[in-house]
């Protein structure tokens, strides 16, 4: 897997400046690779084609300029079946992200409905990723492409999985960015995918049966092996996604888009 | 413990109770699943060690339960935090006590603030995944389900998310009772106590914030067995109380998540214990298995005054791991059955001649130099004060005080020295610590006293010094004073 380097980081400043500009800035694009979900055994790996998938979350200030150019999209104006009452439960009004403003407005936008993911993902000319694209890019550590065996890498995923949120999130892309040039796909929040719900885990974790099973093969009969602690990181991942519904609006629950390749 | 009967008179009881009992079950014919619900009700919850007030009720009724899961940095031991994943924001999670034949709605509230779903799973239930498949709930939500007591019993609860061993191994368990319909015996004190093991990336007692270890957990290796949740949460001011006199019940749970409790309180027989939390009743018990995912009541009265220790008798979990907490009975000495110590003499077994003092048969190598009387002081040290002071001098808290940077030694060696030569008892202060235990007197020459003394002043930051033999023996000359 070799990482592409032709987005200098200079195109960071593009970030803000709307649809109108190249779909793709801001964004980095991510070669086909292989990767191995955590339920999977040896021989059946996953195969991702080439996309692009943003740098950042969105951003507050992002989703801010989304609302206000879509007023359906706004707090008081969104249909319940497309979000809960926590909908944007931290900014003070429909256009106001309240008191906070200059401290949020870079931080990940969250108490959004997968919905609103979405509809923001189309207006920008983008999509959301899909379960694989996520997890394969979140399985690069800062150095390798697949670090689901670097022990110091997973262990920092679960330290900060069994840690209660911050009272404000901090900004996006303060931490170093993994082997991909992508930040925050660890430490910062959830994030929507796509299909989060066709990976079923019901609330009665175990007793899912079928292509389930081998979940509970991979996170709990293996025993002992360095790859159980990245199999209990990427299980506590697949838990989240199985209690979610599409109108959920979650306090540290935000997205980020891809794109195709033209 | 309960006084001898004899066996006619037991017998005879036996058989009223069993009389009781089919009487009962015949006039009222009690079904709990056809029990008429009769109003409705908030279910009162509490933190442990205390448990809800009996229920008065005599029928059933529509009971609320709201439980709110908090995540949570929490105190584990002294200087070491863990962020307890918590029902109700304690651990073991709140207190449950419901009535067989209640109709229970039960309310499973996930802080925004929280980090991950959870969901819950009472045995308490009849039902799949115990409620657990009806509860799958993300942060800042609530999910509702609901539930008829049909089987009286002590229970546990537990979050069954994946991956299961870790939302367990983080805290989240409790216990629920059905009471039964017409009520458990009354008694003076009811506690609440649930064990359960802490897996932490630092060893024992090392300092700050511990993440969760999954390799040791998986290895059913733990660095913590503890008492509702915390080393010492039921110890010194916090212990739990009772008078002479006193019927106890203690509602005892395990949360695991692996070992099973070997539960036993030194010092008094469990009268009555429902084994397994279940109706039968096993009499005059000294120590109770707990099964991981189980309960036990217990049931006894408190005949002499005294603290009471509950441990688990797999013992190094409670003296090198944190299962201790103590139970302080107050209260008149009762020398009808218990006396306290009436003699403590020199036994001499060759009657009277004098004795061959054992020391002199040792030899004892005579130290000429600083580093050397450190040296044979260590030896000394770890051949006889570490199993109770600990290796590192850092003893057991609200057992043994510590003899590493000791204010008690720093401010009087020859407190020290006393301690050793004469033994000590009653209240010492140590580092803010109150200690009310027995030190026995060693029997060590003046010679090994210096040493393991100049030892502990050294190599425990007590400010250093050496400690002479002849210091010692002029200790020994002045009696128990130097205190």
């Amino acid at each position: 897997m070799k990482y592409v380097t032709h987005l200098a980081p200079a195109l960071l400043l593009f970030l803000f400046c709307g649809p109108v500009l190249a779909q793709t800035d801001g964004m980095v694009r991510i070669e086909q690779g292989t990767y191995m979900p955590f339920y999977s055994s040896s021989k059946d790996s996953v195969t991702v084609e080439t996309f692009y998938l943003d740098k950042h979350p969105v951003t507050n200030g992002e989703f801010l300029g989304f609302v206000e150019a879509n007023p359906k999209w706004r707090r008081s104006n969104i249909k319940s079946v497309f979000a809960d009452k926590g909908y944007l439960k931290h900014w003070a009004d429909d256009l106001d992200l309240g008191p906070n403003s200059d401290k949020i407005r870079d931080s990940p936008v969250t108490n959004i409905s997968w919905f609103a993911a979405r509809a923001y993902a189309k207006w920008r000319g983008k999509r959301l990723p899909t379960l694989d694209e996520w997890e394969y890019v979140a399985s690069a550590s800062k150095r390798k492409p697949l670090a689901s065996r670097d022990k110091e890498f997973v262990q920092q995923i679960l330290d900060w999985y069994s840690r209660p949120n911050p009272d404000t999130l901090p900004a996006v892309g303060q931490n170093t960015p993994n082997y991909h040039g992508i930040y925050d796909m660890h430490g910062l929040i959830w994030e929507w995918v796509q299909d989060f719900n066709t990976v079923f885990i019901s609330g009665e974790s175990r007793s899912d049966q079928g292509e389930l099973k081998q979940f509970y093969c991979a996170a709990g009969s293996s025993a002992a092996s360095d790859v159980d602690k990245e199999n209990y990181a990427a299980f506590l991942r697949y838990a989240f996604r199985g209690s979610l519904e599409a109108d959920f609006s979650v306090s540290n629950l935000g997205f980020r888009c891809a794109h195709d390749i033209e | 413990m309960r006084l001898p009967r004899d066996v006619f008179g037991k017998t005879l009881v036996a058989i009223m109770v069993m009389v009781t009992l089919n009487s009962c079950a015949g006039d009222q014919e009690f079904n709990p699943e056809e029990a008429e619900i009769v109003g409705e009700e908030e279910a009162v919850l509490t933190l442990p060690p205390e448990v809800p007030p009996p229920i008065e009720r005599d029928h059933a009724t529509k009971l609320t339960v709201n439980l709110e899961v908090v995540e949570q940095e929490m105190r584990l031991s002294d200087g070491v935090q863990y962020t307890m994943w918590t029902f109700g924001g304690s651990v073991p999670g709140k207190f449950i006590r419901v009535r067989e034949g209640d109709m229970v709605e039960f309310h499973l509230q996930n802080h925004p603030d929280n980090k991950l779903p959870h969901n819950i799973d009472l045995h308490a239930v009849n039902g799949p995944g115990g409620g657990a498949e009806s509860t799958f709930t993300a942060p800042g939500r609530e999910t509702v389900f609901t539930f008829r007591a049909l089987n009286p019993g002590l229970y546990v609860y537990h979050c069954a998310t994946a991956p299961v061993g870790m939302h367990i191994a983080n805290g989240m368990y409790g216990l629920i009772l059905v009471e039964p319909h017409d009520g458990l015996p009354e008694v003076d004190k009811e506690y609440y106590v649930m064990q359960s093991e802490f897996y932490t990336e630092g060893d024992y007692g090392e300092r700050g914030v511990q993440p969760f270890d999954m390799e040791k957990a998986i290895d059913e290796n733990p660095e913590y067995v503890v008492f509702n949740g915390s080393v010492g949460s039921m110890m010194s001011d916090n212990a739990i109380t009772a008078e002479r006199g006193d019927k106890v019940r203690l509602f005892v749970g395990n949360g695991g998540p692996n070992l099973t409790s070997s539960f036993h309180v030194i010092g008094e027989i469990f009268d009555k214990v429902h084994y397994e939390g279940g109706d039968r009743v096993q009499e005059n018990v000294q120590t109770t298995s707990v099964p991981a995912g189980g309960a036990a009541m217990v049931e006894f009265t408190t005949e002499a005054p005294g603290n009471y220790i509950l441990v688990d008798h797999a013992i190094f979990r409670a003296f090198n791991k944190g299962a201790l907490a103590t139970l302080a009975v107050s209260g008149e000495e009762n020398g009808n059955v218990y006396t306290g110590q009436q003699l403590d003499r020199v036994y001499q077994p060759e009657g009277g001649a004098i004795q061959e003092l054992p020391e002199e048969q040792r030899t004892i190598p005579t130290a000429s130099t600083l580093e050397e009387r450190i040296e044979f002081g260590r030896e000394t040290y770890m051949s006889v004060c570490q199993a109770c002071h600990m290796a590192d001098g850092s003893g057991i808290e609200g057992a043994f005080p510590p003899v590493a940077e000791s204010d008690y030694l720093q401010g009087n060696p020859e407190r020290g020295i006393s301690a050793v030569v004469h033994g000590l008892s009653g209240q010492i202060t140590v580092n803010g610590e109150t200690y009310n235990g027995v030190m026995p007197r060693q029997n060590l020459t003046n010679e090994e006293v210096a040493n393991v003394i100049t030892f502990v002043m050294n190599e425990f930051d007590n400010g250093g010094g050496e400690v002479t033999p002849q210091q010692v023996q002029q200790v020994r000359e002045q009696g128990s004073e130097t205190r």
